[in-house]
């Protein structure tokens, strides 16, 4: 008897072969990226010494070759959110982040947009989310990108909500989010209707100072 | 991983700012931070050897000794530091465990000292990395296995009889430890012998004699001299039928005796002369019985009461069982494709052995053992190539296996002898130093409980309580934030199943109006108000739908426990730190979690009456503010 089990025992380990990964790693280590001087970040951003070295210690602790690239943060990410699928918001946070289209994040983008998310004006922050929905950066938010982000934040719920996700929900929420934002109704919604219509929103602007003692 | 991804939460924290155009709601408060944001370097003094690291690297894992407040207990106001009497080498691994979040088992150390270093610094051994996880379960094993067996010798030669013990007892005894006393081991020796002289008459009766005088075919012995064989038998199965009988009197356990496998033997070896005496003395009969006498030979596996080296080998093989089930499986794949080639190889030829291809298993067999026999030969060139091919993968398949089953006998076998030297240490040096060892071997046993978690679960309650790390908070605040985002809550699996059932119970209650059943299909994020709709309309199905919905909300906030396990699970990853009791703790669960889940939405839909207590306890707990919760009963 204990042969039999121990047949099927056998028979269902099975061997996972990684091949390409240990090459990437190897690459990733080689890269390696030192930011500018304390000084410099300093005067760039709205950081203090301190706050930029701890930054800077999680950051090294994690990416030791000093950047990360679009595999690594989609995983980090995708912790935070167990529930459902991160990787595609975490696709458009990428992008949103790399200033540079570089395909990787250095300590110096990392920072800045934190700066601008956290210690920016309200037009700052309204700016970078501005050019977090514009997916290819023509200056205008169509239905499309705009459904697409959306769908993406949904997908990060997961499938198990409360209430169930019946319909189709994301294309009702951007239609009330276009309702609110496309002034001239044209489709689109420029910078400045999105600017317009987001200091007329009370709520946001209270909620945007919730977000200042982050660090 | 768990400290690098507190590293990133104020990362993911602030990307939340771009979800908040698309919010509907407000967005949740943030949970303040008490403690002060600056950090610091803590000085460790661990015999003398000083390590410095921040706090907030010791931080990371608040239900360790160094996390958690224990550590003020060992804190020197003079020095300004920590100060541990423990071993400085040690401590390097479990500080590099705060600093990567990877526990390592350094493998010159002794696996007793690490796991009493692990125990005292209160990390539990599970999150050792994968990197160190084999080697450290195999000591581990060893280890165990080694303090069983000591145990197990020194409880059983140690004790000594109870004075007022029963003849059965004494008897019982005699019968497990014959070195005990002078009639054991004659009565020992005596059944040794008579195994012996069974078994060799039983190999010399088939031996061909001379035939005796006036005839000319040779006989063999046991027809010769039959009645002095028959004579021997029975002397030898009336003394084993005898201990069979005495050894099932005297076992504490007679259905366990019986079921043992020691017992099953003597059983199958007196059987056969049992059966021959009550057999008539019918021709055919009789050659069945011939074949029955084939099972006195299993007298010889009685010698295993007397000899440690066949017991061993028998637990090897037993220990060994999944790799001979390998073995097994994979000559049986072997064998069968071997033979299906070979045979449609061979087939044209004319007056060829491999008749069919259970006929060319025993060349399989033969040539896969490189025993080749060759009384079956290919002749074919096919047939000639896949052959030198069978043999070559028989080496090989036989030869993997084995050293598995090899490691496992050595290891067994010195386990064995080092008790059979203890024991004989103990005969010659008995007293104070026996007993001490039995007493540190106790002790060590109890420390080994320790690590078991089951023994951490009442101490833990009152740790989580207290220790919801800000982590935690954080990480609830961002998920929080997100849900206000969509405007849809997080729950699970079982509660969004109970949901869907529920949603079709409503829809078949809302029978009376097409209003109520407009409502239950088209507000479908809704379905709870729908339904609520529904009882107020169809009158006659209130008090079944009333008792459905009551029964689901106990059962949402029962099953809701299961929500913010999953949601908090990044603190250490929830196989990672076992102490991390949102696993096991489940009213603590349901006290701290943020937003009391699937039952208070925004829109007024009540709780369940049931939880109004735990609910209240919630807000007081956790630092959130919420909008006001109407409780109110069905």
């Amino acid at each position: 008897m204990g042969m039999v089990l121990g047949t099927f025992s056998m028979q269902t380990k099975q061997v996972i072969y990684r091949r390409d990964k240990v090459d990437d790693e190897l690459e990733m280590t080689m890269v390696c990226h030192r930011p500018e001087g304390l000084e410099q970040l300093e005067a760039q951003t709205n950081f203090s010494k301190q706050e930029l070295q701890v930054l800077y210690r999680g950051f090294k602790n994690e990416c030791p070759s000093g950047v990360v690239n679009e595999e690594t943060f989609k995983h980090i990410y995708a912790q935070f959110f167990p529930h459902g699928d991160a990787s595609t918001y975490a696709h458009y946070l990428f992008r949103a982040f790399d200033t540079t289209n570089n395909g990787s994040i250095k300590f110096e983008e990392f920072v800045m947009g934190l700066s601008t998310l956290l210690r920016g004006t309200v037009r700052d922050k309204l700016e970078w989310t501005f050019h977090l929905y514009d997916i290819n950066r023509d200056g205008f938010i169509s239905k499309e990108e705009m459904t697409d982000i959306v769908r993406a934040i949904y997908d990060m719920m997961g499938k198990y909500t409360y209430p169930a996700l019946k319909g189709d929900v994301p294309k009702q929420h951007v239609d009330a989010f276009f309702q609110k934002m496309d002034k001239n109704k044209d489709g689109v919604v420029t910078l400045e209707e999105f600017v317009l219509a987001c200091q007329e929103d009370e709520t946001m602007m209270r909620s945007m100072q919730l977000f200042e003692n982050v660090m | 991983m768990a400290a690098g991804v507190a590293t990133w939460l104020p990362f993911a924290r602030a990307a939340a700012v771009g979800w908040l155009p698309l919010a509907k709601k407000t967005m949740p408060k943030p949970p303040v931070d008490k403690k002060s944001r600056s950090d610091e370097i803590l000085i460790v003094n661990v015999s003398g050897l000083r390590f410095q690291t921040w706090k907030n690297t010791l931080d990371r894992y608040p239900d360790t000794l160094l996390g958690s407040s224990e550590k003020e207990f060992f804190y020197n106001e003079d020095t300004q530091e920590y100060f541990f009497d423990r071993d400085p080498e040690m401590f390097r691994h479990i500080l590099n465990f705060y600093r990567t979040g990877k526990l390592h088992y350094p493998r010159q150390e002794c696996i007793q000292a690490f796991d009493e270093e692990l125990a005292f610094y209160g990390i539990v051994p599970d999150i050792i990395g994968d990197c160190c996880m084999e080697e450290y379960r195999d000591r581990k094993k060893e280890n165990q296995e080694r303090l069983a067996e000591d145990t197990e010798a020194e409880m059983a030669t140690d004790v000594p009889l109870p004075p007022n013990s029963t003849p059965r007892e004494r008897l019982w005894r005699a019968f497990e430890n014959p070195h005990t006393s002078t009639m054991a081991l004659v009565f020992y020796y005596v059944t040794g012998f008579f195994i012996a002289v069974s078994v060799i008459a039983n190999v010399v009766e088939t031996v061909p004699c001379r035939p005796p005088k006036g005839s000319v075919k040779d006989l063999p012995c046991g027809e010769k001299y039959s009645v002095a064989f028959f004579c021997m038998d029975t002397a030898c199965v009336l003394i084993f039928t005898f201990e069979y009988l005495m050894r099932l009197f005297a076992a504490p356990s007679r259905c366990k005796f019986m079921r043992s496998v020691m017992s099953v033997i003597d059983v199958v070896a007196i059987m056969p002369y049992y059966i021959g005496l009550v057999m008539p003395e019918n021709e055919d009969v009789s050659g069945a019985f011939v074949t029955l006498r084939v099972f006195r030979v299993f007298r010889i596996f009685k010698f295993s009461r007397h000899s440690q080296g066949l017991r061993i080998l028998g637990y090897t093989l037993k220990s060994c069982a999944s790799e001979l089930g390998f073995l097994l499986f994979s000559l049986t794949m072997a064998i069968i494709i071997f033979a299906t080639v070979m045979f449609y190889a061979e087939k044209g030829t004319k007056g060829t052995n491999f008749t069919s291809i259970p006929a060319s298993f025993w060349y399989t067999i033969v040539t896969m053992t490189t025993l080749g026999y060759g009384d079956m030969v290919p002749n074919t060139i096919a047939g000639k190539i896949f052959g030198s091919i069978c043999s070559l993968s028989g080496v090989l398949v036989i030869a993997l296996p084995v050293p598995v089953i090899v490691s496992n006998f050595s290891r067994i076998y010195h386990q064995n002898q080092r008790a059979d030297k203890m024991r004989a240490q103990q005969v010659r040096g008995r007293g104070a130093s026996s007993a001490l060892a039995l007493f540190t071997h106790l002790s060590l046993i109890c420390k080994c409980g320790f690590f078991s978690p089951q023994d951490h679960d009442s101490d833990s309650a009152a740790l989580c309580l207290k220790n919801r790390s800000s982590f935690e908070h954080q990480h609830h605040h961002l998920l929080h934030c997100l849900e206000k985002t969509t405007n849809h809550e997080f729950t699970d699996e079982l509660t969004y199943s109970e949901m869907c059932m529920t949603e079709s119970v409503g829809y078949r209650t809302s029978r009376s109006t097409s209003l109520s059943s407009q409502q239950v299909v088209s507000s479908s994020c809704c379905p709870r108000r729908a339904k609520r709709r529904a009882i107020r309309l169809a009158n006659s199905t209130v008090s079944v739908s009333r008792g459905s919905v009551q029964e689901l909300d106990t059962l949402q906030v029962l099953k809701s426990s299961a929500v913010p396990q999953s949601r908090s699970s990044l603190n250490a990853r929830t196989e990672d730190l076992k102490l991390n009791c949102e696993q096991r703790d489940y009213t603590a669960a349901i006290i701290s979690i943020p937003t009391p889940p699937a039952n208070t939405p925004d829109e007024s839909l009540p709780p369940s009456p049931a939880v109004p207590g735990i609910l209240r306890n919630s807000r007081s707990i956790s630092s959130f503010t919420h909008e006001t919760v109407k409780i109110s009963s069905l």
